[in-house]
């Protein structure tokens, strides 16, 4: 029974806290309803679709394919991230370049965003700089597994 | 004409009730999110209009309303049926014992705010939150299921427990304030202590409305108590239950918070009482007098009855959301050893004082 009550104060503070949780917050909300402006918030709460956090700038999102001055895709068919790839969703097909500098260039370039699971490793393996992970695009979901095939004209734009 | 009061007392009494159990629903969303810092449910809407999301518990109602009522094919069909309703009718029948305010005349006859003014309108609300414990037992036992029986069989044991703490915390109140009769009970709590303090049953009986308050919240079921239901262990005696049937389980115990705190606002928070104010208006024991309207007074009085009762249902969210819940053991050491032989003290201290009084 004396352990019980000595329970009793711990009980008190505990719900003093939660009180006070709540009545903060409670003024906050109520100072944001009548348009004050104050350094803090009532809640934490990133209301997402309609707010956006920024991301970090290593973030990994959407791969997109660079580039050269003409407007041709960078990318060499080199393979390095085919074979790096360890969820084997990028898909490269080689045809010959007519510029013996080049050699080749890709006809076909696919990644599957169904298998992706954004790692990164394409983007260390390529020499050339020609594939990055900087679109800032994360909503990436679809309702078709066919939209989630990203072709060459999809990953150049 | 006689039948028709108190028709519409009943039909006002009842949409009071289930419009406060409706957002009692939104409340404990909202007030827990607030708490934990964070926003709560707010996007349901209508054309696009979402006041704090104030249209939720009509979203959950709908899709309540539409889900299939599925009844286990193990199941005894006719007491799994009867459990929820059992249990909704002898909570939502508590609510005509509570006094609104005071009363009122109307064209020459006296109307009180309250349905049924029974002379053991207390013992009356009491027996009807012990009967409660039927559609407990009934659903955990015609759920078949070892779990929900687990579940209805603790459920039993702790009402039962508690209810003798609740009881017998309350037969101190009732030395103090000789009525078994709500109404008769608030209007006693109408006068003042020491010529200051309003007499309310919370300045006479602390130690009584401590273990009241416990042991109320004990019959709510809720989380800190919420040994029948235990939803990381044993998910409860409805776990059977879906769709509306388990929506009236649910609702039961937002009643339930409505009616423990009626219980304590009428008991111990002097009901529809408003400190200092008189029939005809405040008088200030500082001696300033304010004189009101025979008609505000009353607005006044449902007012004060209406606010003391949000108060409690909020401090009991509050409560819901802060602590863990009690061990099996704990929750009955708590009961037998620390609750009921208190509240045996209270009514021999009390017994006492009131001897040494007179």
């Amino acid at each position: 029974m004396v352990k019980a009550l000595g329970y009793f104060w711990e009980l008190i503070k505990g719900s003093l806290i939660t009180a006070r949780h709540f009545v903060v917050n409670m003024w906050f909300h109520t100072l944001k309803l009548f348009g004050i402006k104050t350094k803090r918030r009532g809640a934490v709460t990133i209301q997402y679709p309609e707010q956006k956090k920024a991301l970090a700038s290593r973030h990994r999102s959407l791969q997109r394919l660079l580039k050269r001055q003409d407007l041709k895709p960078r990318c060499v068919s080199c393979m390095l991230c085919v074979t790096v790839c360890p969820s084997e969703c990028i898909y490269v097909e080689a045809a010959e370049d007519p510029d013996p500098d080049i050699q080749k260039y890709p006809s076909t370039f696919i990644i599957d965003l169904s298998r992706c699971c954004f790692c990164g490793f394409c983007v260390e393996a390529c020499p050339e700089d020609a594939i990055r992970m900087d679109t800032e695009k994360i909503d990436l979901a679809q309702s078709t597994r066919q939209d989630l095939i990203y072709d060459l004209d999809k990953l150049l734009k | 004409m006689d039948i028709v009061i108190v028709l519409i007392k009943v039909v006002l009494a009842l949409v009071w009730f289930l419009v406060l159990t409706l957002y009692l629903t939104w409340l404990e969303r909202k007030e827990s999110a607030v708490i934990q810092d964070r926003i709560g449910a707010n996007r349901a809407s209508i054309f696009g209009i979402r006041i704090l999301g104030l249209f939720q518990p009509f979203a959950d109602a709908i899709k309540m309303i539409f889900k299939e009522d599925f009844v286990p094919a193990f199941s005894k069909k006719f007491l799994h049926t009867l459990a929820p309703f059992l249990s909704f009718f002898f909570v939502a029948i508590c609510i005509s014992a509570m006094p609104f305010g005071n009363d009122i005349q109307l064209g020459g006859r006296t109307i009180s705010l309250q349905i049924f003014d029974g002379n053991v309108g207390l013992l009356f609300v009491l027996a009807m939150l012990s009967l409660g414990i039927y559609g407990i037992l009934l659903s955990g036992w015609a759920s078949n299921n070892r779990y929900s029986l687990l579940g209805g069989i603790r459920g039993a044991a702790q009402l039962i427990s508690y209810e003798v703490a609740l009881g017998l915390s309350l037969v101190g109140l009732i030395m103090v304030f000789p009525s078994l009769k709500l109404s008769e009970i608030v209007q006693s709590q109408g006068g003042l202590l020491f010529g200051f303090l309003p007499k309310w049953g919370v300045f006479l009986q602390p130690l009584g409305f401590i273990i009241f308050l416990f042991a109320a919240l004990a019959e709510t079921k809720r989380v800190p108590f919420d040994l029948p239901e235990g939803e990381s262990e044993i998910i409860g005696f409805f776990t059977e239950y879906g769709g509306l049937k388990w929506g009236l389980f649910m609702m039961t115990d937002f009643m339930e918070i409505i009616i423990v705190s009626t219980l304590l606002t009428t008991l111990f928070f002097g009901g529809w009482q408003v400190p200092w104010l008189c029939a005809d208006g405040f008088q200030f024991p500082w001696g300033g007098q304010w004189q009101l309207a025979r008609w505000l007074v009353i607005v006044l009085q449902v007012l004060a009855f209406n606010i003391k009762v949000f108060f409690f249902c909020w401090l009991q969210i509050l409560i819901r959301w802060t602590y863990p819940r009690f061990r099996y053991d704990q929750l009955m050491d708590l009961g037998w050893k620390l609750l009921v032989p208190l509240s045996l003290v209270n009514i021999v201290a009390t017994g006492l004082l009131l001897m040494v009084i007179k």
